[in-house]
């Protein structure tokens, strides 16, 4: 690790203030790039904890129904408090790395980062999110922009991230063997007015919607709905751990358990 | 109370209270007032030529005490290889120098390029970086094939090719093995892989230098698994001190699993920079340094066949291995995939005709060593690999197969130059059926189908040789080391006794197993021994640990260093009696007088030694204390049958362990808890290999799987809670203790038995599936079953 000043500031406009300086980046709950940084491969020259800004903390129900949480709230925090609200979301959060992980990482750290096997993404896509910055809102299907990539502007936090509640949902992954995470993970949300599936760990973009699932399983919610459709091995990752071939199959086969555990 | 805690109890282990309370003393708490920190520049790339090093930026930078490169130790001795084998010709192999810092070329990714030394470890990691160096990359060679094939790039130039050595064993079974099997009713033929393994000790190596110039005394601070060797090749061989100028320290070492049996670079850079630089240097590896410097296990291609005749007997095998040894011979490297592989192919079994090829190949990759088996691994699994797909070709039960070969008659001498002294191969088996309740096997089976599982029974036998010896055997098989041990007893003068032993303890328990059998030879309480290890200014001499051999080889020393306390006591005792020495009994700590209610006790013995007013000093010596140095007349062979069951996810390939059953001879036990934990600590780390783990080189010799982040290091629920058993015992004929050795055992014994399991049920759900190589991820077994 090189050597770097670091703020910590208590609001959002000072941690916006702050990250304004010249290789100024801001520090969530620290679970990717503190490694980057011990392993010197990322060099800013000043961190801005958000970790201590009471206004990005939390879980809580909006008016409208969304669930909301706090851009630098932890996992485990979800994992706990969105349980009633949104038991989906919450068995996903509960399901990141292990209990040190789920202490300090962050759902904005997560998604500020878009790694493409990150659990967190499928979830905001497939409920249709909302993520809300500093600055203003983003639409999950206009946020993410390919693997690590996003529609934050330099120094834009994410302070809040609001979850529409979908009648039934389900989180299922398929873990990479030696890091555990996901290998291939499909979310699946249904709502009044449709289904929405999000894919992550397979795609060489990251997270996406496997949009012909969405339609078959709109018109009927059920595992057999997908049976006839197939993955293309066009654009999956392919690495130590699975060919293209294997994700494309595992994007279906997650799916369909996933929609089995939704209709449960 | 010697009852409770002698041979053959469960003691709790004694050095848990420190190891579990974060009282330990490791390596990396060993600090010394001045000392200075080294990082070393690593290469980065497989395979290079240095063409300059320039080293100005870096020393003028904060804190830098002085940086090293391979030029500082021209003069100065290689790493030594500890062992030579000779070829199929009668030819020496081939053994390349093996700097301390590259010099010329960098042949591996984490090749040592140059060391900083500095005040704090980020100053030297920052000059490092300040460090530049001209380098001409080079071809990697990485494949082994393409390695041997005509006009490779040469990983070294001064090499006639990157062939170590061919080795045929036996050279003269050679041509009956090929008729054999040419005539054959049947020959099973299997290629497969041995994947390359990391070690992955939970403590990373450290080395600390240290260097007194008034007296001259060189202090090495090291995680070994064996300081003497350490102080043997390092002083004799590369620094050129002598023995009486330098003690190896080795304190509490977090696992080693073979890989810190080996000499390494960095103790002898440390050791040499704290005289240069007269101040204790220290070097601490991260994780990602263990991964691209510790040496690998493993890195096998083979191909097996099997000849059988119309009933199923073995009649003939042969196989051809490509042996990894990476870019240098590291310390025992040539060893394991000949002397501690090709004599274990027989197995269980009585098969007449064997012939054994080797060819250890250089590659640009880490170097390749012993790791938890060390050779013996490999051959149990082709063999067991081989023997399943025959009994599978032939239509026959894989265990009736086994059955019907298996040795029955000891000692038994095997075609591949060994003599199995005791086992009893059906007993173990009985006892495998049993605990593993293999009849009841198609009820589970049925279970998993209702379950949407497929679900597979894999079943292994294995042997191993543990406590290779003697040393005049194996120095004629090339080894540059005697492989006894010993140990001093020390008898202090209230009766407490301390034992300093060459075995050396990182995770074997013997704080508490040694002291067991002292206790029970004296009839004392164990809680009166104490063990002295590691530390070559405190113990006589010893081999150090690896290969199973501690309690076999170590332990022997202990008993015959006992023995010889006794007699002396029996001496002290008789005088103090009035009686005649050979009516002196020892039972329970108490020495009596035969056919008379006279008796002493332990304690008033060993004052007398210390104390001796009324002694016969005319015919003894004053003091309590003997050692003794021991050497095998022949391995020991522990063997066993392992089952394990699991069940395959259809739709993914993910492979999930039901169940798993040990039924091993280890022949007498000391123990039983002990054991245990090393049965399962083994079959875990089979596991590993059999599923999860593997050491992954792309074609430019970059380690793909250099982290946790694509290393799968085995977890607490991959695997299953283990049975395993160990009531069958024919005890070593040859060894005091009639002990064999535990600890690799498992380790030797899972991996077929996972990957048997796996292929059974592929086969049972109709898939032509004869073989997938470990490790058998989700994503092969998947592929496998939509080949």
């Amino acid at each position: 690790m090189y050597s770097f000043d670091i703020e910590r500031p208590t609001t959002i406009a000072d941690a916006v203030a702050a990250l304004g300086s010249d290789e100024a980046q801001a520090l969530g709950g620290g679970q990717t790039l503190i490694p980057t940084l011990k392993q010197r491969l990322a060099a800013p020259a000043k961190l801005v904890s958000l970790s201590g800004i009471a206004e990005m903390q939390g879980v809580c129900v909006a008016d409208d129904g969304a669930l909301c949480i706090g851009g630098a709230t932890p996992h485990a925090v979800v994992a706990r408090e969105a349980a009633a609200a949104y038991p989906a979301l919450a068995a996903l959060a509960g399901q990141i790395g292990d209990p040190a992980v789920r202490n300090r990482g962050t759902i904005g750290g997560s998604l500020a980062n878009n790694d493409p096997a990150a659990c967190y993404p499928a979830a905001v896509l497939a409920s249709g999110a909302t993520i809300v910055t500093n600055a203003r809102s983003i639409a999950a299907d206009d946020y993410f922009d390919g693997m690590f990539g996003t529609a934050l502007e330099e120094g834009e936090i994410i302070v809040e991230v609001r979850f529409p509640v979908p009648e039934a949902a389900s989180y299922q992954k398929f873990l990479q063997p030696a890091s555990r995470f996901a290998l291939t993970g499909a979310f699946v949300a249904k709502f009044a007015d449709g289904v929405r599936v999000a894919i992550t760990g397979a795609g060489e973009e990251g997270v996406f919607r496997w949009s012909e699932a969405e339609t078959a399983l709109s018109h009927e919610f059920r595992p057999d709905a997908l049976m006839d459709l197939s993955v293309s091995a066009d654009g999956m990752i392919e690495d130590l751990h699975g060919s293209k071939a294997y994700r494309a199959h595992l994007v279906k086969v997650m799916t369909a358990r996933a929609v089995a555990a939704a209709a449960g | 109370m010697p009852k409770d805690g002698g041979i053959g109890a469960s003691t709790k282990r004694r050095e848990d209270v420190r190891f579990l309370t974060g009282q330990g003393n490791y390596t990396d708490d060993i600090n010394i007032a001045g000392q200075a920190y080294v990082h070393f520049l690593r290469s980065d790339m497989a395979h290079g030529r240095i063409n300059a090093i320039d080293t100005a930026a870096a020393a003028a930078m904060p804190g830098v005490v002085r940086i090293f490169t391979g030029a500082d130790f021209e003069g100065i001795g290689g790493l030594p290889c500890g062992w030579q084998v000779t070829d199929r010709f009668g030819e020496p192999m081939q053994e390349p120098a093996h700097p301390v810092l590259a010099q010329g070329k960098v042949r591996h990714v984490g090749d040592p390029i140059a060391a900083v030394v500095a005040e704090t470890p980020e100053q030297a990691r920052d000059a490092a970086e300040a460090i530049v160096v001209d380098i001409t990359e080079l071809p990697a060679v990485v494949d082994m094939r393409a390695a041997l094939a005509e006009g490779a790039t040469k990983v070294h130039d001064d090499l006639k090719s990157n062939l170590c050595y061919d080795w045929g064993f036996v050279e003269d079974n050679r041509e009956a093995v090929d008729a054999a099997i040419k005539g054959a009713h049947h020959v099973t033929t299997l290629e497969l892989v041995n994947n390359r393994l990391v070690a992955n000790p939970m403590e990373p190596r450290v080395a600390v230098g240290d260097y007194n110039r008034a007296t001259d005394e060189h202090t090495l601070y090291t995680t070994s698994q064996n300081p003497h060797v350490i102080r043997l090749l390092m002083g004799a061989f590369v620094l050129g001190i002598p023995e009486h100028k330098l003690r190896v320290v080795a304190p509490d070492v977090g696992g080693g699993f073979g890989s810190k049996i080996f000499h390494y670079a960095e103790e002898a850079f440390c050791t040499f920079a704290a005289k240069a630089c007269n101040r204790p240097v220290k070097w601490t590896a991260s994780r990602s340094e263990a991964f691209i410097t510790d040496a690998h296990g493993r890195d096998h291609v083979t191909k097996i066949e099997l000849a059988l005749d119309e009933e199923g007997n073995f009649l003939a095998l042969r196989t051809e291995t490509l042996a990894n040894m990476g870019a240098y011979l590291s310390t025992f490297a040539p060893s394991v995939p000949t002397w501690l592989h090709g004599t274990l192919m027989a197995g269980n079994y009585k098969t007449p005709l064997i012939y054994v090829n080797v060819k250890a190949v250089f590659t640009n990759t880490v170097p390749v060593d012993a790791y938890r088996g060390a050779g013996r691994p490999e051959a149990t699994y082709q063999l067991e690999r081989v023997i399943d797909k025959a009994a599978r070709e032939l239509g026959m039960d894989p265990i009736a197969l086994r059955r019907k070969n298996f040795v029955t008659e000891f000692p038994y001498a095997t075609p591949v130059a060994v003599e199995y002294d005791t086992g009893d191969y059906v007993a173990t088996m009985d006892k495998l059926e049993e605990i593993a309740d293999i009849a009841g096997f198609a009820d589970r089976w049925e279970k998993s189908q209702d379950d949407g599982k497929l679900r597979g029974l894999g079943v292994n036998c294995y042997i191993e040789a543990c406590g290779i010896a003697p040393s005049n055997l194996v120095g004629q098989l090339g080894a540059r080391a005697g492989l006894y041990d010993a140990a001093t007893v020390r008898v202090n003068a209230t009766g407490s006794i301390s034992v300093m032993v060459g075995a050396h303890s990182h995770g074997q328990g013997h704080e508490t197993s040694f002291p067991q059998v002292v206790a029970e030879m004296i009839g004392i309480d164990p809680s009166q021994v104490e063990i002295v290890h590691g530390d070559s200014s405190k113990i006589p001499f010893g081999m150090g640990t690896y290969g199973s051999r501690s309690i076999a080889v170590c332990g022997s020393a202990m008993v015959r260093a006992t023995e010889k306390i006794i007699n002396k006591a029996k001496k002290i005792a008789a005088h103090l009696m009035e009686a005649s020495e050979a009516d002196i009994e020892l039972k329970d700590g108490q020495f009596t007088v035969a056919g008379t209610d006279k008796s002493v006790a332990w304690g008033d013995v060993t004052l007398a030694a210390y104390v001796p007013h009324n002694y016969p000093l005319e015919e003894i010596e004053p003091g309590l204390e003997e050692t003794a140095f021991y050497d095998p007349a022949n391995f020991t062979y522990p063997a066993g049958a392992y089952a394990c069951e699991v069940e395959v996810d259809p739709e993914t390939g993910k492979v999930t362990i039901c169940s798993f059953a040990a039924a091993d001879d280890f022949g007498n036990i000391i123990n039983p808890m002990i054991v245990d934990g090393q049965v399962h600590g083994g079959i875990g780390q089979g596991i590993g290999q059999a599923l999860l783990e593997n050491a992954v080189y792309d074609e430019n010799g970059q380690l793909l799987s250099g982290s946790y982040m694509d290393y799968a290091m085995p977890r607490a629920d991959d695997v299953p809670f283990y049975v395993v058993d160990h009531s069958c015992q024919t005890p070593c004929t040859h060894n005091p203790l009639g002990v064999k050795g535990c600890g690799e055992a498992g380790a030797i014994g899972s991996p077929p038995a996972v990957v048997n399991a796996v292929i059974d049920a592929l086969q049972r759900a109709g898939k032509d599936v004869s073989h997938i190589d470990m490790p058998l991820t989700p994503a092969r077994v998947w592929a496998a079953m939509n080949g």
